[in-house]
């Protein structure tokens, strides 16, 4: 077996097993840390893909930002899990058997799959005179300009929306009230007392 | 040698494991959105698979949006998330029964 086989075994394993556990494990915490590790597979598969600037994005993006993000919402949550995992048994068959049912289905699609005439396919990742970065950067930035800008319109959308939708008002603490500040007016803020020796106020 | 088939199998167990998980984990709606990440990193290694052995870049082009919308949709279920826990004091699915069609 090449090294490069042996890789591929080595990070499919790591995915799928990651997967598996995101999908059992009793603890969500304990799934997080089980997605991290499928993301990290997931990684190292698209570096043999020759996809380095996709595999570097997954990483930062998915292990960086969103497992995170799901981390701090897991955490910050004093959600009682031991009740939400209660049902797990009784949808175990169910589950199971969609399963089933769907890997036979793709299976029979993989049976009767067959690439089109003229279409050539390659023995192995095919590695260009331009390396992967710079050529994902001309395609985007020519063929698919319209839609990078609106994927960006998508993620300004997203987080203007978190925002608004995790932002509260509480009423009951105290807070600066910048516009009152910087209206106070010296004149009636400030009161000169012509205090005499040995009275006081 | 590994060939595209190999990624294409991972690509769908990976894919079932994800439904399995919808199925599994009906009341907890965080391990649901953890299955949806599943599917959709399922997804993307067809994709990138795809394009790898036919040379061809836009399979990586459309990794690229599925991983863009993929990561704003986590965000806003979060998001979401928080502020049902704030209303309900809980995050279990059937409690979602407000708006009832």
């Amino acid at each position: 077996m090449t090294v490069a086989g042996f890789a591929f075994y080595v990070f499919a394993l790591t995915v799928l097993v990651g997967g598996l556990f995101t999908v059992v494990s009793r603890n969500p915490v304990h799934a997080v840390l089980w997605l991290i590790t499928a993301f990290i597979g997931a990684t190292g598969l698209f570096v043999l893909l020759g996809a380095e600037f996709l595999a570097m994005l997954l990483m930062i993006v998915y292990v960086g930002a969103v497992a995170v993000l799901f981390l701090f919402v897991v955490m910050m949550l004093d959600v009682d899990f031991a009740e939400l995992k209660a049902g797990m048994a009784k949808y175990l068959p169910i589950g199971l058997l969609i399963g089933v049912v769907l890997l036979v289905e793709l299976g029979l699609i993989f049976g009767t799959w067959a690439t089109a005439e003229g279409v050539e396919m390659m023995a192995a990742p095919a590695v260009g005179e331009v390396e992967n970065t710079a050529a994902l950067g001309m395609v985007i930035y020519t063929d698919y300009l319209l839609l990078f800008q609106l994927a960006g319109l998508i993620l300004l959308v997203a987080m203007i929306g978190a925002i608004v939708l995790t932002m509260r008002h509480r009423r009951d603490i105290k807070r600066q009230n910048v516009v009152d500040q910087m209206h106070r007016d010296p004149k009636a803020a400030i009161k000169m007392v012509d205090v005499k020796p040995g009275q006081g106020l | 040698m590994v060939g595209l088939e190999h990624y294409l199998g991972l690509a769908a167990a990976l894919f079932v494991i994800g439904i399995f998980g919808l199925f599994l984990n009906r009341k907890n709606i965080i391990v649901l959105l953890m299955s949806i990440e599943l599917i959709l990193l399922a997804v993307n290694i067809n994709l990138v698979a795809f394009s790898a052995y036919l040379g061809d870049l836009t399979g990586q082009v459309f990794t690229l949006f599925v991983l863009t919308v993929a990561a704003a949709e986590a965000a806003i279920g979060l998001a979401i998330l928080v502020s049902f826990f704030r209303t309900r004091g809980s995050i279990a699915v059937e409690d979602v029964n407000v708006m009832k069609g």
